[in-house]
Parts: C-alpha cells; structure tokens; sequence
C-alpha cells in the first residue's frame, strides 16, 4: 500500500517504547568485552557532559557575582552569590511586556491549533472517507513546497495581519505534521467496534468525536498540545518579519535584542531597536545568564515532567497507516 | 498517485445521518457524499480553508517572481518581465559566493546532523539499566526545547574573546581559541555543532524505536555463536536501522538549500559575513528590508525548487535502491 504522507518511517518499523524490557543477552567477560564496557561508558559520560555542563554553567554563573565569574572563579559551583543579573532583569519593563505576549500567543494559538487539528485529523482517520488520500497529499505537499517569504509577507499585509497579534496565532493555526501524528493517532488507536456501535445508536459523526473519541483520546491531545505549545514559546520569526510595533513583540524578540543586540559586533539588521546598550558593560554578561534563565525556565521545570509525552508523539507519528 | 476510493465508499455502511436509501444512480454520488459525510467535511473546513489560504495562495503569489511589483495593483498585477529576475540574481557577483555558502552549511548540517542521532542511538541502546538510560535519553532530549534566540545567545557568551568560558579554558590548556564567531573559518563547525548539541538528542528517538523493534532472539544467537557486543551492533543494530535511515535521508534532502534562516541569520556578524551570507537571508534583506519584492521572490523560488528536486530525485533513487518512497 502506498501512502500520501510523507514524513514516516518503513514499514519495519512498529512504535514500542523505548524502554521496553528485554531479557539481557549476557556476554563473556573477556577483555575485549571489557574493553567496550569502558568506552561506553566514557562515550556516555562525554556526551552527558557537551549536553548538560552549558545548561549548568548559565544557571551557577546567573547567580554568581560578575566578577567571579570573570576571573575564572565559577566553573562547577556558584561562586561569590549575587542576584545582581536577576535584580535588573525584574526591574525592566521589556521582558515582562515580551513574557506577557508570549503567554498570550501560546494560549491563544495552542488552543486555536487544537480546535483546527483534532477534527481535521479525526475526518482524516474515517477509511470510508472517500477524499481522506487526496486531501492528504493536499495538505502534505505544503510541507515540502511553499510560496516562500515575499508572497506570503504580501499577502499578511493585504489581509491587515502586518503589526497585528493575530498573525502570531492565524497563520500557524495548522501543523501539517502534528495533523499527521494525529490522524494516525486515532486512525490506530480507537476501536472501530466502537464507531460501528455508535452509529447502530444513531450517534453522528461531530458527536463521536466529541462524546467517543475525544475523551479517548488525551494522549494524543497532550502530545501535539505540548508541541504547539513549544512551537509559540520559541517562535521568533513571525516578530521579527510581520511585527514592527515592540508593544506587541513576543518574548524571543525581547531576547534577541538584550542577548545579542549589545554585542561588540551586533548582526546589524533587524528592525526593532532594543535599548540594549543601557546597561552597564562590565555586567551586560551577568544579565544576560540571568535572561536565559529567565525565559528558559519554564520549559526547564515542566520538561522533566512530560518529557514522556513528546517521545510518545515521534512514535504515534512514525506508525504506518 | 493512484486513487481507487470510490469502491471502497460504496462498500461501507453509510450512517444513519445519511438519511437511509441504499442504492443510488451513479450522477447523485456527489450529494449523496454530502449528505452522508458532511459533517466531516464540516470538521475539516478550518484546516482546509487556513491551508489554501496560508500555503496555496502565497504560491499562487509565485508568479511575482515573473513579474514586475506594481504597488497599485499588488501581487499579480505588475507586468509580465519574464525569467529576468532569475537572470538578475544568477548574474549577480554574489550568487555563487551565496550558493556555496548555502551548500556548505546545510549539506555539513545533513551530513553530521544525519550521522549523529545514528551513533547516539547505537549507544543509548547499548547502556545497561533502565534508569540509567531514562537519564541519558532525558539529558539529551533536553536542549530541543531550547530556542535558538537562547542557543546563539549562549554561544555568544561562551565564546566572547574576552570573557567567555571556551576561550578561558582553551587559554588554560595553552591554546590560543581567537574570536570563533566572528571568523570565516570557524563559522560552519560552530554552527553545525550547535545543532547537533540541540537536535541530536531528540532525533535519536525515532532510531532508538526502531532498534527496541528488534527481534531478541538475534542477540540471543549472535551471542551464541559467540558475537561479541561490537560485533551485535555492527551485524544486527546498524543494519536493523537502514530502513529509517533512508526515509530520514530523503526527508533530509528535501531541505538541501535549507541553511536555518532563524540561526544563521543571528549568528550573522560583519566579521563573519563573507561566509555566513545564505540564500535565504539574503533574500530576507533584498525583500523585506530593501522591498524588491519580486527580486526576493525570484531567489526564494530558485531556492524552494532546488530543495524540491533534490526532494524528488532522492525519492526516485532510493524507490529504485531499496524499495522505499515517500509517496
């Protein structure tokens, strides 16, 4: 069977839990096994250490004094606590506007994405769909095929989305590939038994999926919440392209503007004009460890907790439908 | 593509929304659809309308590139000027200094960022004890999550001549680092190891899926036969991996001319502009910050075809090779 949707994996490949127990196959202790061992384990530690010793060095370095941190003080453990980073950071006004933005894009837009995506990819799912193949290549050619920046900037500007909030949230409104994990979620996942009782009853197609398949469905309405959710919290090219008025930047801008606009060699471009060079110097770098900290921590906390669910999205999405 | 749907519609029991007859002449098949399905098509409508609107009318807009912008009248108004545009930019003085610094920095991306995820799952699945390897695949997933305004802003302070941390510890080590982002050479490995630290974690998933996939009975063999673990991963992980490998490839080739915009265009610095200069920028600058729209429009088709072939022609290739298609 061939299908319309691109971005999935042979059909060798059946989603399993990454964790899943297997009975160890136990080798010989000779020296060459040995040997492994101890690369491996040498591997693993390096590559703990490029991933995490980054993350770890901005968060003892945010809360350590500038000048420890200079001198080449901090390199595994605060030195010299000071708060002063954290002390500027809550007393400037553009995070907090850029914070406010951000949270208002990403629960908008999220719940915005969900009410498009989950119908969408639920009619998808129906097999006695007549039109559900055509539609999918419909909407999967948009994935590797596009008008490209000007058309598309032309086009916002025709429809008056240029310096509105609303091109934060319309536009990026559907995830081709979260339609895809989504449809293959439900297509998989629920019980056909399920639908055919249903219909027996007289239920419609909107009231299954409101009534049946939704409630059913939580993972998969936590999976691709989560990846829209990061989706908006990152986004910084629609502010940088649609938005001119700093009022309404989101929090990346924000960012970019205190993080990179007060370098020694700033990129030049770009139109929103922070006032990054109000800050003293010798402590710009110190406010700069505290800002990533600052705008990073929320996905830092709850990461740990629902880390599972973004893994679980990749397999739904590498099942062939 | 092949479509054989009307068949299979006619055989499925029609809901009782649909109002109840059975057989149907074949000119009414169009109403009889709606009237039994349209509620699905009720649910697609936002999907279907926001797509043509945000993906096929910008296409649509294409055309913009054969023509000369007209303000009065929009985007396909201008008058008709032809492939000039595209001659324009193959003969401007900076097109094959934009077209090699594109291939540079994505195809090293696709090479490294394709091999990466690859090695770590061989590893990851080698690690003994759950919790052990919950940790590792936890840890390396994590920097995805990190935006790239954050990323480069990390890298600026840990590679700032003056203060940052890498320059002190290689200074430490006796080696003099120099200014790393603002040198030609060192534009490309400080790009492209960013991206790995960020996404080959997270990429890794989909490998590591496929290898928990793998019948244990194998190593139970190898073992028996006396493989060493080297020898399982070489002789039964790696190869168990090939099916995956290729769809990701082709997926990969699609983006061939796809140098991140968002990251190479905030790591872009005078000091380093002579290589850090792609398509893509390039086409954001002449477009958006100096309005020639149809010039930008022009060299970000030439960009989204070059993508598309290569897209296609990998398809081909790996269809003939090893039976595997994206379509």
């Amino acid at each position: 069977m061939t299908t319309t949707s691109p971005p999935r994996p042979p059909r060798r490949l059946r989603p399993a839990a990454t964790t899943t127990r297997r009975p160890r196959v136990r080798h010989p202790r000779t020296p060459g096994e040995l040997a492994f061992s101890v690369l491996l384990g040498l591997v693993c530690a390096l590559v703990l250490f490029a991933t995490l010793y980054p993350i770890w060095f901005v968060l003892i370095a945010s809360v350590s004094s500038p000048a420890a941190v200079n001198t080449g003080q901090v390199w595994v453990l605060p030195a010299e606590l000071s708060l002063f980073g954290y002390e500027q950071i809550l007393s400037d006004g553009r995070i907090w506007t850029g914070y406010r933005n951000t949270i208002l894009y990403t629960v908008v837009g999220t719940a915005l994405n969900l009410v498009v995506t989950l119908p969408a990819a639920y009619a998808l799912s129906r097999r006695e769909f007549a039109p559900r193949r055509p539609l999918m290549f419909f909407f999967a050619f948009t994935m590797f095929f596009s008008g490209g920046l000007i058309p598309q900037y032309l086009l916002y500007k025709d429809l008056g989305l240029l310096d509105n909030w609303l091109v934060f949230v319309i536009p990026s409104a559907l995830n081709v590939y979260n339609l895809i994990i989504a449809r293959a979620f439900f297509e998989h996942s629920l019980p056909e038994e399920l639908f055919e009782a249903a219909t027996l009853d007289g239920v419609s197609y909107l009231q299954f999926f409101l009534r049946i398949a939704l409630p059913l469905s939580k993972a998969i309405v936590s999976v691709i919440g989560l990846y829209y959710l990061v989706q908006h919290w990152n986004d910084f090219f629609t502010g940088l392209i649609f938005v001119r008025d700093y009022d309404k930047q989101p929090l990346q801008i924000v960012l970019r503007d205190i993080l990179l606009s007060n370098q020694a060699f700033a990129g030049g471009a770009g139109g929103a004009g922070g006032t990054g060079g109000a800050y003293g110097q010798q402590y710009a770098d110190q406010i700069k460890y505290g800002v990533i900290i600052v705008s990073t921590l929320p996905v830092l906390l709850v990461y740990p907790f629902i880390q599972k669910y973004f893994e679980k999205g990749v397999m739904i999405g590498s099942v062939k439908g | 593509m092949a479509l054989t749907l009307g068949e299979t519609a006619e055989k499925v029991p029609v809901p009782p929304v649909a109002g109840g007859r059975r057989r149907r002449p074949p000119g009414a098949v169009v109403s009889d659809h709606l009237r039994s399905r349209w509620q699905l098509w009720l649910m697609l409508a936002p999907a279907i309308a926001l797509t043509v609107v945000f993906a096929y009318v910008p296409m649509y807009g294409l055309q913009l590139a054969f023509r000369e912008f007209d303000f009065a009248q929009g985007l396909t108004g201008g008058d008709w000027v032809g492939l000039a545009y595209f001659r324009q930019f193959f003969a401007s003085p900076l097109f094959w200094d934009l077209l090699r610094n594109t291939v540079a920095i994505s195809l090293t991306t696709l090479v490294v960022g394709f091999v990466a995820p690859i090695a770590l799952a061989l590893v990851v699945n080698q690690v003994v004890g759950r919790r052990r390897k919950r940790f590792l695949q936890t840890a390396t997933y994590l920097p995805h999550f990190i935006s790239i305004v954050v990323v480069v802003g990390m890298l600026q302070v840990f590679l700032n001549p003056a203060t940052g941390v890498l320059p002190r510890s290689l200074g430490l080590l006796g080696v003099e680092g120099g200014n790393l982002l603002g040198s030609t050479s060192a534009f490309v490995p400080v790009y492209v190891i960013s991206e790995v630290w960020q996404h080959c974690g997270w990429n890794s998933i989909i490998y590591l899926a496929a290898l928990a996939s793998v019948d244990p009975q194998l190593y139970e063999a190898a073992r028996v036969d006396g493989a060493s673990r080297a020898q399982t991963v070489r002789h039964i992980d790696l190869p168990a991996l090939v099916p995956t490998m290729i769809v990701l490839l082709i997926l990969n080739m699609g983006g061939v001319l796809n140098a991140g915009f968002e990251k190479v265009f905030l790591l872009q610095n005078p000091l380093n502009l002579p290589v850090s200069e792609v398509i893509s920028t390039y086409a954001y600058k002449i477009g958006i910050l100096s309005s020639q729209f149809s010039y930008a429009t022009a060299i970000g088709l030439f960009n989204t075809l070059i993508n598309f072939v290569f897209l296609v022609v990998t398809n081909q290739v790996a269809k003939r090779v090893s039976n595997t298609s994206l379509w």
